[in-house]
């Protein structure tokens, strides 16, 4: 591997996971707000030739929703969406996860944001790559404080689908909802079995000898800086002047920019110029 | 149409209303989140549709606000929300977590004049726990029985309130496509939007425009408010300004950080422009 940033590694290891042959087809990914990592996956998925259709849920120039926040969830519902990530500020050995603080109900010790739609896209998407990148006992914990979203239901409870993977900045862990016990699949170079049991809250189970997670292909990491940047600069400016040293220009004007300077020839001004190029 | 002032448009919210405000990546209007803050709104319940940003941070922080109802409260890139963090812990605001679809799917009951709406997934999850207004029942159209589902009760808030593109002279608002400001107007009783501008003409007969529309026949008072998502970007027309958010994001870290902050940028800053 030439050198490569963390961020270039995991999201080609997520890209691994997306394209899993022994999972369903992802047909329709989408991905929450705060995600480069996983956007960066799916559009690797996408430049590495697999037809995927992926809903970017922070891009506000063509946003592929028209009908509001709602859509998402609504295609959720009906099983449209086929691979969805999150992540948590604690997440357990049963792959519960916690966006809602510590302490007691709600986060009376450290509140976290909230729950996002994650009690319901967990239960209702049938393929779920968890990822969070720091990997410490803080946050992978024997026992989540608060339930956002439950890594596993009880019989005779509608659930689609469960974590596939739990991608960390140390390893990659198979999710078994059967057991409901997360195995170590592979470690990141320079860690071992030892170091990640150390960093981690939870237990989790060893099956035979362990591989190295890969690093990205230098086609991989060709198509990362180039075209998976290209896409991605709109939408998440900051990380991609951090990762791939690429900036946008956010002080070029916005399409209808102009009407709010009194413009009359450059506005979405009213009826006489229904404007909507 | 009823157009009237930022200041005016406060004042029609009483102490203790319940309003729906969209996060900032939608229309949230910070315009009218300030005015209120300058009457010196009390007891105000919030919900985010559906989920809460900056308006919703500064109402807390300068205790308008008595209850919060939402998905998650964020600044987004600039972190956690300063003053509604601080509110929770020191138990000064009831806070009710939900989980996006279903802020989503009480409104539309409230929309349909339904009593409640199922919605899958939530079993589980300690927000069904802590919400003793949600039911579960088992689906009463399952063959085999059994089919345990979420039952949520129709959410009516007494004000929608966002921020819009423009107006027209009917009181018709245009937003594009941050349609869940529509869920917000049709369930609400009243919505009170603010908008840059008013243009001469009607949306409802421009194809283009009417499915970006919210009719006026939800709207009851419109107020021009130029800039009024600020910091929070508008479509696009103006960016989010950064900048600001990471300002705020430091200063209302500390209860004296944040009065000065609301100082210099919520009652200052009017009294220049009033001048």
């Amino acid at each position: 591997m030439s050198d490569c940033k963390p961020e270039e590694f995991l999201a080609a290891t997520i890209c691994r996971l997306i394209l899993d042959p022994s999972q369903p087809t992802a047909r329709h990914v989408a991905v929450g707000a705060a995600s480069p990592v996983p956007a960066a996956a799916c559009y690797l998925a996408q430049k590495l030739g697999y037809p995927i259709r992926l809903s970017l849920l922070a891009r506000t120039q063509g946003n592929p929703f028209s009908d509001g926040t709602r859509e998402l969830f609504d295609l959720t519902g009906q099983g449209r969406i086929d691979l969805f990530f999150l992540g948590g500020g604690q997440i357990d050995g049963e792959a519960n996860l916690n966006l809602v603080g510590t302490g007691e109900w709600p986060g009376k010790g450290v509140r976290f944001p909230g729950s996002f739609g994650s009690a319901f896209m967990y239960m209702m998407t049938p393929r779920i790559i968890l990822f969070r990148e720091e990997h410490s006992p803080r946050v992978l914990v024997s026992k989540v404080d608060n339930i956002s979203a439950n890594g596993v239901s009880p019989p005779g409870v509608f659930r689609r689908g469960h974590a596939q993977a739990l991608v960390t900045g140390r390893c990659v862990f198979r999710f078994h909802p059967d057991r409901a016990r997360f195995s170590l699949a592979s470690v990141h170079a320079g860690e071992t079995v030892e170091s990640v049991r150390a960093a981690t809250g939870f237990d989790f189970d060893v099956d035979g000898s362990i591989p190295t997670t890969p690093p990205p292909t230098t086609e991989e990491l060709a198509l990362l800086r180039g075209p998976v940047c290209d896409e991605m600069l709109e939408t998440y400016p900051d990380f991609c002047a951090r990762v791939f040293s690429r900036s946008d220009d956010q002080s070029a004007p916005l399409p209808h920019e102009a009407s709010l300077r009194g413009d009359p020839e450059g506005g979405r001004g009213g009826l006489n110029q229904p404007a909507l190029t | 149409m009823s157009l009237t002032d930022l200041e005016s448009l406060a004042a029609r919210v009483p102490d203790g209303s319940k309003l729906a405000m969209p996060p900032d990546n939608s229309l949230p209007s910070v315009a009218l989140a300030k005015a209120l803050i300058r009457r010196g709104a009390r007891g105000l319940r919030l919900v985010g549709v559906p989920t809460s940003g900056f308006a919703t941070d500064i109402l807390v922080g300068a205790g308008c606000v008595a209850e919060v109802e939402t998905s998650a409260v964020s600044l987004g890139e600039a972190g956690f929300a300063p003053r509604f963090s601080a509110a929770l812990k020191a138990g000064e605001i009831v806070m009710k977590d939900a989980t996006c679809p279903a802020i989503h799917t009480m409104l539309q009951a409230s929309e349909k004049g339904v009593p409640f709406m199922p919605l899958r997934g939530i079993i589980g999850s300690d927000i069904l726990a802590h919400r003793p207004d949600w039911q579960v029942i088992d689906n009463p159209f399952a063959e085999a029985g059994g089919d345990p589902i979420v039952l949520l009760p129709a959410l009516q808030p007494d004000f929608g309130v966002f921020h819009a593109v423009m107006a027209d002279s009917r009181g018709n608002v245009w937003l594009g496509r941050k349609r869940e400001c529509a869920t917000i107007a049709h369930a609400s009783k009243a919505s009170l939007v603010t908008v840059e501008r008013v243009v001469e003409g009607d949306f409802l007969t421009d194809e283009t425009l009417a499915p970006g529309c919210i009719s006026a026949t939800y709207i009851d008072a419109i107020a021009i408010a130029e800039r009024g998502a600020r910091p929070v970007a508008l479509l696009d027309e103006y960016r989010m300004d950064t900048a600001y958010i990471s300002d705020y994001a430091r200063m209302a870290k500390t209860a004296e950080g944040f009065r000065e902050w609301l100082a210099i940028n919520v009652f200052e800053s009017r009294a220049a422009a009033a001048e």
